[in-house]
């Protein structure tokens, strides 16, 4: 009863586990936080190795004893060996990419051995969902995970605690360390796709605002990426400054957009609202034309491209009505 | 959390083919030393289940169900049960852990059930020890135990390669020895048994009995079983000496001999003699109370009692080896008395039988002047007779004596010793039978003595006026040979002699001797370790008397000292941090102090570009450490003198 009245105390389970707030950077599992208990094989085999010894008193088997003695060195042994398998194990998470709200978030973690040994079979679980993976650690070497974790909700999805476990070598004992890296992974709303609005009077005034000349007119340069075509490539710029260089053009495709918070019909509560604006963004992406996008008190001007889209959607996702 | 299948969990586990050839190949190694004892169908019937489980693993086809499974339990069981009409014993219980270590197999799915097939075959190893506790059989051990500890190396780690696992379980089972080692030295030995032993648990022990009948220790000279082996102090006394008594034969029905009431004395010490020896006796287990001596002892050893006919016995069956410190001395002063009623009991024979014999000993004690002369008269009549030594000797019938001495003339030391007793208590003179062995082999390596069952002996006592009890060895006389080159150079060649035996085979006796040695140490040192010997280690580091308290505190320090130390060797690898990453933290600290620190995605590249750009004074040093380090660390391989002069411009650098 008392046990459990600590148990249920935030505070005191953080300490008794190791629970720490996330941490940023290279995370190092100091044994300090590398718990450790024998398994239910690991009890039997304690039972086991008891009967052994009463069975060479009673027979006076010296060998007997040698035997017991021997196995009970290996169980300690075989502790320190799984204590040692997860024990300064360095933990790290990668960048993630973002997902929409329904799919999974694949968080990155890296863990290094640090070591001149591996370290072989490493459950590595994702405490909240149950994600996960078991994995070997090479010596002196970088294991990856990436843990598919269910994305339920827009907005940033914390990585979360995550548990490090290992039973190597003997299955004796189970060592296991909580983790819990600064890693976030964007979650875009759930895109609804529904037909793009019209383009309204005020979407054609803003789009005259943005834009001064006419279809294929030359607009910028922007840095090269493998999808544009060697047509659009500024050559000249290339030879000048050897970088690969795109010449970006207004009005190539049908016209502009803006994607409006208020083009929405009014029975739709906050969340369907982002969702529609969500699938607008694909589609309007998807049809080339240059879109904007206007929520209470953000405005993005009319673009193209996945950066467009990617901030587009980054907006929708953290946005929050005051 | 629970409700997830855990993939480490046992339970969920699914046994690979690999999982399942090391546990077949783990129990194979202990199972095959029962198979000695085991009926031969029953070996055959658990390598029949063996197969068909690593065949059913092999084809990967479903288990056999739960009745067959129970079906062939059954049958099992009957036909252990019919072979020893029990299932209790020692070694049936032990037959039946073998035939369940099959039946197990058949039903075993995951790493559960693997792990405790696993730990059967620690029982199975320790079963073994009933038997024989000898150097092979600890190496056996050894290897069973290497792959044992592979096998659960491989439930841990199913994707690693076996040899990885294979070297895995060596450092693991190198890092157990010293923790074993401390154990076995410290841990505190309670003298066993705890409790009642099955009543065959010391079955087929060899060694003398409390009777003796023609022939039957011309069957114990045929194996070659270690009674005991005894150490001197000095010179061992010579071979024609070494008489070592146990149990004293009184009542004859014509052909058992037996001890009848035993009658406990005080201890005497004899008086005189020629040469005192110190010795110790490491005594093989023989299931009774003889303690065997040097005639004649003049210590008792601890733990003894001794008999009005000059036994010693131990206070409990001896049923492990033990040693015992001794003192004899040979040809004491005789010592006269005797108890009237134990020289009434020397007289006694058995009426109707061997006739011959009683009219031929009434005819030299009529003609004779003194006991001293009928004895001699018999010793002579022996060694004229041309008696045969033998092994085999031949069958006789009701009057065992006369038969003996008028018509085989072949026998082994019994029927002489049973004949002459025979013929002085037909002339009156009180005599009584004593077996025990004779001679003894020393190892030229060792200098120990070791007594076998073939050195079994049976001689005479006699008790003469004014004299005593005086031994009398009728065999010596009849067959001089015997005791002055043993039993091997006696019998005739090409006999019932154990190959060992053999004189011709000189280069195996040789060899045979060094392991003699090498066993001795090992009984003395390693069975033979006892409360005793602990008591004798714990003196050595200054512990007088240690009691259990000591002996504990004494393990658990060391054991803590070991599991520190242990640890330590695992942390301090990895514990070591590289000298390139440290020389490389160092330098990050150095430039956060002026105010230039790292941001967490910024490679090493650009961040000593950067910090060159801030700090222009040290430009040089710093993109040739941010070279260096990026060189070190991510280059094909690491020069020694790169990472010196990383580490020398570290701590060079000076900013301020």
């Amino acid at each position: 009863m008392i046990l459990r009245t600590l148990l249920a105390n935030p505070r005191f389970a953080n300490w008794l586990y190791g629970f720490t707030p996330p941490e940023r950077g290279v995370v190092i599992l100091r044994h300090r936080r590398v718990y450790i208990v024998p398994t239910r094989q690991g009890w039997l085999y304690g039972a086991t190795l008891v009967v052994l010894l009463i069975g060479s008193i009673n027979y006076a088997l010296s060998l007997g004893f040698a035997l017991t003695f021997l196995l009970a060195g290996l169980g300690l042994a075989g502790m320190v060996h799984t204590a040692r398998n997860l024990a300064r194990t360095a933990v790290s998470a990668g960048r993630s990419e973002p997902v929409y709200a329904g799919e999974s978030a694949q968080f990155h973690l890296f863990l290094d051995g640090r070591v001149p040994f591996e370290r072989p079979s490493i459950l590595v679980r994702h405490v909240a969902s149950g994600a996960q993976l078991v994995i070997d650690v090479p010596a002196q070497a970088l294991a990856e995970v990436v843990l598919a974790v269910p994305a339920a909700r827009r907005g940033w999805l914390p990585l979360g605690r995550v548990m490090l476990e290992t039973r190597f070598p003997l299955g004796l004992f189970r060592a296991w360390s909580y983790v819990e890296p600064d890693a976030r992974c964007l979650i875009y709303p759930r895109p609804e796709r529904t037909a793009l609005p019209p383009a309204s009077a005020d979407a054609r005034a803003g789009s005259a605002r943005a834009q001064v000349a006419g279809s294929d007119d030359f607009s910028a340069l922007r840095g090269y990426q493998r999808s544009d075509s060697p047509r659009h490539v500024a050559w000249k710029a290339v030879a000048r400054t050897e970088k690969m260089l795109t010449k970006q053009f207004s009005g190539d495709s049908a016209g502009e957009l803006w994607l409006d918070w208020r083009l929405l019909p009014d029975g739709l509560d906050l969340e369907q609202r982002l969702s529609c604006l969500a699938g607008w963004v694909l589609a309007a992406q998807e049809s080339g034309v240059l879109y904007g996008l206007r929520l209470p008190g953000i405005d993005i001007a009319p673009a193209h491209g996945d950066a467009q889209r990617a901030a587009c959607l980054k907006a929708l996702a953290l946005f929050k009505k005051t | 959390m629970s409700a997830l299948a855990h993939p480490l969990a046992p339970e969920v586990r699914v046994l690979s083919g690999r999982d399942l050839a090391a546990l077949i190949v783990s129990l194979l190694l202990v199972v095959a030393p029962h198979a000695q004892r085991a009926p031969w169908w029953l070996s055959v019937l658990v390598l029949f289940l063996y197969a068909w489980r690593a065949y059913l693993g092999f084809v990967r086809a479903p288990l056999p169900s739960r009745w067959l499974l129970l079906t062939l339990t059954a049958a099992g069981i009957a036909g252990i049960w019919a072979h020893y009409h029990t299932v209790f014993g020692r070694t049936p219980g032990i037959i039946v852990l073998c035939f369940f270590s099959g039946l197990k197999l058949l039903e075993m799915r995951n790493h559960r059930d693997a792990s405790v097939v696993a730990f059967l075959c620690f029982f199975l190893i320790i079963t073994n020890f009933f038997y024989t506790q000898s150097i092979p059989t600890a190496l056996m051990m050894c290897v069973a135990l290497t792959a044992i500890t592979t096998t659960l190396v491989g439930f841990a780690a199913p994707q690693r390669s076996s040899r990885a696992n294979l070297r895995t379980a060596g450092l693991l089972l190198a890092h157990a020895a010293p923790a074993a080692l401390v154990l076995f030295l410290l841990f505190p030995r309670v003298q066993g048994p705890l409790w009642g032993v099955p009543e065959d648990a010391y079955a087929g022990i060899t060694g003398l009995s409390d009777t003796m009948s023609p022939g039957n220790l011309a069957h114990l000279a045929l194996s070659d079983a270690v009674a005991f082996r005894v150490e001197f102090k000095g010179e061992p006394p010579p071979a024609s000496q070494r008489y070592w008594r146990g149990p004293v034969l009184w009542d004859f029905d014509g052909r058992n001999w037996r001890m009848g009431p035993t009658i406990f004395a005080k201890f005497k010490p004899p008086i005189g003699g020629k040469q005192t020896y110190r010795y110790s006796v490491v005594l093989e287990p023989h299931d009774h109370h003889w303690m065997y001596a040097l005639e004649t002892a003049a210590s008792l050893p601890p733990r003894s009692r001794y008999t009005a006919d000059g036994q010693i016995l131990s206070r409990r069956p001896v049923r492990q080896r033990i040693r015992y410190d001794l003192e004899s001395v040979i040809d004491p002063t005789p010592d006269p008395e005797a108890d009237p009623v134990a020289l009434q009991r020397a007289l006694r024979l058995p009426a109707g039988f061997d006739l011959r014999a009683v009219a031929l000993a009434h005819q030299w004690r009529d003609a004779s002047h003194s006991e001293t002369e009928t004895v001699n008269r018999a010793l002579d009549f022996l060694r004229r007779g041309h008696y045969v030594y033998t092994l085999d000797p031949p069958r006789l019938g009701i009057d065992t004596v006369d038969e003996f001495l008028f018509e085989t003339k072949a026998g082994f030391c019994e029927h002489f010793a049973s004949a002459f007793v025979f013929l002085m208590r037909a002339a009156g003179i009180p005599a009584r039978v004593v077996t025990g062995y004779q001679g003894g082999d020393i190892n030229p390596v060792d200098h120990i003595v070791t007594v076998r069952q073939w050195d079994a002996h049976a001689w005479a006592e006699v008790y003469l006026r004014g004299r005593g009890w005086t031994r009398v060895d009728p065999t010596a006389a009849a067959i001089p040979g015997r005791i002055a080159s043993g039993a091997e150079r006696t019998v005739p060649e090409g006999g019932l002699l154990p190959l060992l035996m053999r004189p011709q085979l000189q280069w195996l006796r040789s060899l045979r001797y060094r392991w003699e040695a090498l066993t001795y140490k090992w009984n003395t040192w390693v069975l033979g370790y006892d409360p005793q010997r602990q008591r004798e280690l714990m003196s050595l580091v200054g512990v007088r008397d240690a009691d259990w308290r000591q002996l504990t505190a004494t393990l658990f320090t060391v054991l803590g000292v070991l599991t520190a130390l242990l640890l330590t060797w695992s942390l301090r690898r990895l514990a070591r941090p590289d000298p390139v990453q440290k020389a490389w933290r160092a330098f990050c600290r150095k430039l956060r102090a002026q105010g230039v620190e790292r941001s967490p995605y910024e490679g090493p590249r650009d961040y000593s570009e950067r910090a060159a750009r801030d700090l222009p004074q040290a430009r040089g040093t710093i993109r040739r450490i941010g070279e260096l380090y990026v060189a070190l660390r991510y280059g094909p391989v690491a020069p020694p003198a790169g990472i010196d002069e990383l580490r020398r411009l570290v701590r060079d650098l000076r900013l301020t």
